[in-house]
């Protein structure tokens, strides 16, 4: 099935939970209000015209400069049966994302859904094992969101020069947590 | 955010665990991980039990590193990914630009990129079936297998001085046209390849009957296992589901090209395990010479065009996203590229990377094991940790 079609069988079958549709675009997207993600997941993998029994990817993306701001996690669908692709887009607000889990429907959404927690801060509300994937576990902060600023320490150590080691560098010295005072042994100083 | 980390949602608890029952952790320095993954076993006696992976162990920032350079800069940090098969990852990476861009390159560089591509897939499955062999006892083809890959390397070095990490593939183009001489010296690659390597692969490692008895009967994934875990590439051919992005979504003119799609037969057990994983990606190795002996017929019908042609001295795509996936060496490589249509630098990157789905699937498959056929279940999935972490 063609873009235009799967449009319209979703928008037929949930109405106005489609919230907003792009067909004219490299990849068509259609929007899906975020409560009833998990109902439009089940419906689009059970459903034998569309049959998108495979999740390729599942993204988050931070747009914070858009009207109103707002993350967006973005899933690209494929289907192993009819060999078509689509893209269902879920809106959110900056402010805790969150919305419901896919995993029942693709288990691969519960890696990628973690990632997304990992990286956006982004809540699975019913996933079975929210937990950070990639970064520590006692990492702080989100930091694929666009408004991320590197911390300056990192369990006490300092992972960001100051200003002033900052401008020791450029004055071509060597910066550290120094400045220590060695000077090596000389060994035949008494020869 | 009060879904901070606490270690108490771990899943099992030291007190949840019988008598018999222990913790065990393998890697992140264990050889037969194939890098820094750390699996936390638990095991009773012999028998695993369940499985926990944790990766992150190299982690590198790889998006957050594209949303900070342009677009062209993303591309070396494309080949640390897979660092096995990074003339794949650039190839996905470029690809994806230029569909964004709008850009279609020349029949002459097509092919090309068809022959780079198709090497750097004999040269990493080279990898991957050696040392699964290695990983299993088996040295001599392992030796075999890397003197094959280092003749494959000589030919990426002659071509653009790299042998590991290329920066070959560029947006619009490639950096280096192919040397004199060079089709010559791939088709003597290949006849010895085709008359001696794989010949020899086959009746030392895939026919032998220890080899045969030890995986035969292991980690056996069903279709909709390896459909619903979004397994691809060998691993989902391994389980006898005959997708293959090259036939199905042909990109790179792949769809001249006369190959067939290798697929796991279940002759000495069932189908899905890791005999069938690893069989298919070595007969894929034969495909890819075919391919490459029909390549180079066509390079000789050609005529050269430039190769920095196309290429765009400031790439700044127009607003507008684009899903792109590749098949490379370890399955389909997606790149998911975000452009705000108004800077220099990519607003968003994000990897659909083979062996981060490979691994999700790990837990399920382990379940039940011997430890010891929790090395051939790694080495069976054929996972590269750079491209898990990235």
């Amino acid at each position: 099935m063609d873009a235009k079609a799967i449009h319209e069988k979703l928008a037929a079958r949930f109405g106005e939970k489609i919230a907003g549709v792009s067909l004219e675009v490299l990849e068509p997207w259609v929007v899906v209000a975020s409560e009833t993600i998990a109902e439009v997941a089940a419906f689009v993998k059970a459903d034998p015209d569309l049959r998108f029994d495979n999740l390729m990817c599942l993204s988050g993306v931070d747009y914070p400069k858009e009207k109103p701001p707002r993350m967006e996690v973005v899933y690209h669908l494929y289907s192993y049966t009819h060999l078509h692709t689509f893209v269902l887009k879920v809106h959110l607000p900056r402010e805790d994302p969150a919305l419901p889990t896919v995993e029942g429907t693709w288990s691969v959404a519960n890696w990628h859904e973690r990632e997304a927690y990992d990286m956006f801060g982004i809540v699975f509300t019913g996933h079975s094992d929210l937990r950070r994937i990639l970064l520590p576990d006692d990492w702080e902060g989100w930091p694929l969101r666009k408004d991320w600023v590197d911390p300056e320490f990192y369990n006490g150590m300092r992972v960001k020069p100051t200003q002033q080691m900052m401008e020791r560098a450029l004055a071509g010295e060597a910066i550290g947590v120094g400045p220590f005072d060695f000077t090596p042994p000389n060994r035949h100083a008494g020869e | 955010m009060t879904l901070a980390t606490d270690t108490t949602s771990y899943g099992w608890q030291v007190e949840d665990l019988d008598t018999d029952e222990m913790i065990l952790n393998m890697g992140p320095q264990h050889p037969a991980t194939h890098g820094v993954l750390r699996l936390e076993l638990r095991t009773d006696g012999e028998v695993v039990r369940g499985v926990r992976p944790h990766i992150g162990y190299l982690h590198r920032c790889f998006e957050k590193h594209c949303e900070n350079v342009d677009y062209a800069g993303v591309i070396p940090y494309t080949d640390r990914m897979d660092y096995v098969a990074a003339m794949g990852n650039s190839l996905g990476y470029a690809l994806a630009v230029e569909k964004l861009m709008g850009i279609e390159v020349s029949p002459y560089l097509q092919v090309v990129r068809v022959i780079i591509a198709e090497l750097q897939r004999i040269a990493s499955h080279c990898v991957a079936v050696g040392t699964y062999g290695m990983d299993l006892g088996a040295f001599t083809p392992f030796l075999h297998l890397l003197r094959d890959r280092e003749k494959v390397l000589d030919l990426f070095e002659w071509t653009c001085g790299a042998r590991l990490l290329y920066n070959y593939n560029w947006i619009g183009g490639v950096s280096h046209d192919l040397p004199e001489g060079f089709a010559r010296a791939t088709r003597d690659l290949l006849r010895e390849f085709d008359a001696v390597t794989f010949p020899e692969l086959m009746n030392l490692l895939i026919g032998n009957k220890i080899f045969v008895k030890r995986t035969a009967e292991v980690g056996v994934c069903s279709p909709e296992t390896a459909i619903s875990y979004d397994l691809t590439g060998p691993n989902i051919r391994g389980s006898g589901v005959p997708r293959d992005i090259r036939k199905d979504q042909p990109y790179c003119g792949y769809e001249k090209y006369d190959f067939a799609i290798c697929l796991g037969q279940g002759q000495f057990g069932p189908l899905g395990s890791c005999f069938d994983r690893n069989l298919v990606r070595a007969l894929e190795m034969a495909e890819s010479s075919k391919i490459l002996h029909q390549a180079l017929d066509a390079l000789s019908k050609m005529e050269r065009t430039p190769v920095h042609e196309k290429v765009p001295k400031r790439a700044k795509p127009p607003k507008g996203e684009v899903y792109f996936r590749t098949e490379a060496p370890r399955g389909q490589l997606g790149y998911y590229v975000v452009s705000d249509g108004a800077t220099f630098n990519p607003y968003r990157v994000k990897v659909k990377s083979p062996c981060f789905t490979a691994m999700s699937v790990f837990h399920v498959l382990a379940k039940g094991m011997m430890i010891a056929d929790i090395i051939a279940l790694i080495g069976s999935l054929d996972i590269v940790l750079g491209e898990i972490d990235r």
